[in-house]
């Protein structure tokens, strides 16, 4: 049972959280800034030959904002282990709101503040000098919304795995930096050795990340519909598995 | 109660939970009509939170089952969870928004809308007196505050039952009582059914209609207050004598004794006259008695009689000096 209002309840809870946290919203944004800025200077005139004449710079800002994307909504997800270790999710658990309604209401609101981290990072890489098609940007919306709700509902679902907060190095570590890694962001996927690729092509950032840059620079390894199609598959499949999991855990 | 009609608002029968091996719950069976104050005491790690979790529908019962409000816990959670209020023992309010935010929350969730929201919000903040308190961050809130909020919170969507695990859970003793006031309050006001569960013996007696007694999951006596104690004598003496001669002695004298991690517990209708008689006993016998005392029976001493423990062993003062003074009451 899904009711509508209830998943909008608990996306306005997170989007209050998120307004009000501005020195998380500033922090997360740093480290993707330096990467950004010093990945993006260092490299500068560094020959990478499946790239052509394109500037690093403009190859990189769509991987950095997918990365944000990527973070902020794995974060988000996962931070139901906080509620959980913090109480506030009883609360939620023994309202009358169905734990499906739960669950999509969280993945909302998770993927939302994502969204919004991933268009602040769009907005400071302007600054920055790169210079995407105003009109991808659109488009360049889509796949952001469908890398967040993939991601976001990763990090519950993973998050009804975790018994506490201690696991979220973990995560951070063995799970989502490989994902960012593997995914194209800082550099063509073709450029790793055979044995590598193959892990890129299983890794659904890999498609939002094309898809991203296809939107914004017109460069892109895969069809672009591909891309669609798989990041859009993939967030559909995460959901399922999501609400699934969370309907099955106890509060102890 | 005086509530004539039979309105029964729980009823449990033999509800069991398993946690692996270890029977956290066993074969609890009871019930609860409406307006009253149930209270369950025991110890720590008795099984109550667990009780209180299954009848809440956030744990699942191995055996048994249990209605709430006429649901059944298993079948019909969405209808039970509308009908209660839970107030935890861990803290679950949402630290990062102001008092009126998560009752606004509360209210949303449960349906209420904004005009009965805002009603209720002032009329509740009101009750626990933080009506000025209502736009700061939760996070800046003492722990007494915060708890008051979570009762509020508890009971502001109208529950039908509302669950109280530990209200007053290391609290001072000033927000103690406040606390018992507001739920004497509600009681009166909202014609709630309160269950609460608690390891204080004075809170169980002050507040209780009646009171389930808990002990390793099972409920080792269940009654009014007054009839608990009444049932055990009005008065128990407690005594510290060397070895185990003197307790046989009582015993084969007809007395109700028990033996304690201290020494001896007897309990009497007439603990005054009884004194002089224990003395002589212990006289005629070579006994020395180290320490006497004598009070009026509470429910820690049914708890004790029953299990020959004590509910809070850590709390209790062990000194002689203690005890003699509790002598001249």
């Amino acid at each position: 049972m899904v009711e509508a209002y209830g998943v909008y309840i608990l996306w306005l809870r997170d989007l209050k959280r998120y307004v009000r946290a501005r020195s998380r919203i500033i922090g997360s944004l740093g480290m993707p800034i330096f990467f950004l800025a010093f990945l993006g200077m260092g490299f500068r005139r560094a020959q990478i030959p499946s790239l052509g004449d394109m500037s690093y710079i403009d190859f990189l800002a769509p991987g950095v904002v997918s990365m944000v994307v990527l973070f902020t909504g794995t974060f988000s997800g996962v931070s139901i282990v906080w509620d959980r270790q913090f109480g506030f999710l009883r609360e939620i658990m023994v309202s009358p709101i169905s734990r499906t309604t739960i669950a999509l209401g969280r993945t909302l609101g998770g993927a939302t503040t994502a969204i919004i981290q991933g268009l602040l990072m769009l907005f400071i890489s302007f600054v920055i000098g790169f210079r995407p098609d105003l009109f991808g940007m659109l488009y360049s919306l889509v796949f952001m919304v469908l890398i967040a709700i993939s991601f976001t509902g990763l990090g519950i679902a993973i998050s009804t795995l975790m018994e506490d907060i201690h696991g979220f190095q973990l995560v951070i570590n063995f799970f989502v930096f490989p994902i960012f890694f593997l995914s194209g962001a800082l550099f063509p996927v073709k450029e790793f050795p055979e044995f590598i690729r193959f892990l890129t092509y299983i890794n659904p950032l890999t498609f939002g990340v094309d898809g991203m840059r296809w939107s914004l620079i017109h460069y892109s390894e895969f069809n672009p519909l591909i891309d669609f199609l798989v990041i859009g598959a993939f967030s559909v499949f995460v959901i399922i598995i999501s609400t699934i999991l969370f309907d099955r855990t106890e509060v102890g | 109660m005086e509530n004539a009609e039979n309105a029964e608002m729980i009823r449990v029968e033999n509800l069991t939970k398993f946690f692996g091996d270890f029977a956290a719950v066993k074969e609890v069976t009871f019930e609860v009509d409406r307006g009253e104050i149930f209270g369950v005491l025991g110890p720590n790690g008795a099984g109550k939170t667990t009780l209180i979790k299954m009848l809440s529908t956030l744990l699942k019962p191995t055996s048994g089952r249990a209605t709430v409000a006429g649901y059944d816990v298993v079948k019909e959670p969405q209808n039970v969870r509308k009908n209660i209020g839970i107030v935890f023992q861990e803290p679950t309010l949402d630290v990062e928004l102001t008092a009126r935010e998560n009752l606004d929350f509360h209210g949303r969730i449960y349906g209420m809308d904004k005009k009965k929201r805002e009603k209720r919000i002032a009329e509740v903040l009101e009750l626990v007196g933080l009506s000025d308190k209502a736009d700061v961050l939760v996070k800046k809130f003492s722990g007494g505050m915060q708890r008051r909020l979570e009762i509020a919170r508890g009971f502001m969507h109208f529950p039908e039952v509302l669950f109280l695990d530990e209200p007053t859970l290391g609290l001072d003793v000033q927000t103690r009582r406040k606390i018992w006031e507001y739920i004497e309050m509600l009681r009166r006001d909202e014609d709630v059914t309160i269950i609460l569960t608690t390891h204080y013996i004075e809170e169980a007696e002050n507040l209780c209609d009646r009171v389930a007694i808990i002990d390793f999951g099972k409920i080792i006596a269940l009654d009014t207050v007054e009839r608990l104690r009444e049932g055990i004598g009005k008065d128990s003496i407690e005594i510290i004598v060397e070895g185990n001669e003197f307790e046989n002695l009582l015993k084969s004298q007809g007395l109700k004794v028990v033996k304690t991690t201290d020494g001896l517990m007897i309990s009497a209708s007439d603990g005054e006259k009884l004194i002089p008689r224990l003395f002589s006993l212990a006289q005629n016998h070579g006994i020395d008695i180290q320490s006497v005392s004598l009070k009026k029976s509470s429910l820690e001493d049914v708890f004790v009689l029953l299990t020959g423990r004590k509910i809070r062993e850590e709390s209790q003062g062990t000194h002689p000096m203690m005890r003699a003074r509790r002598l001249r009451r």
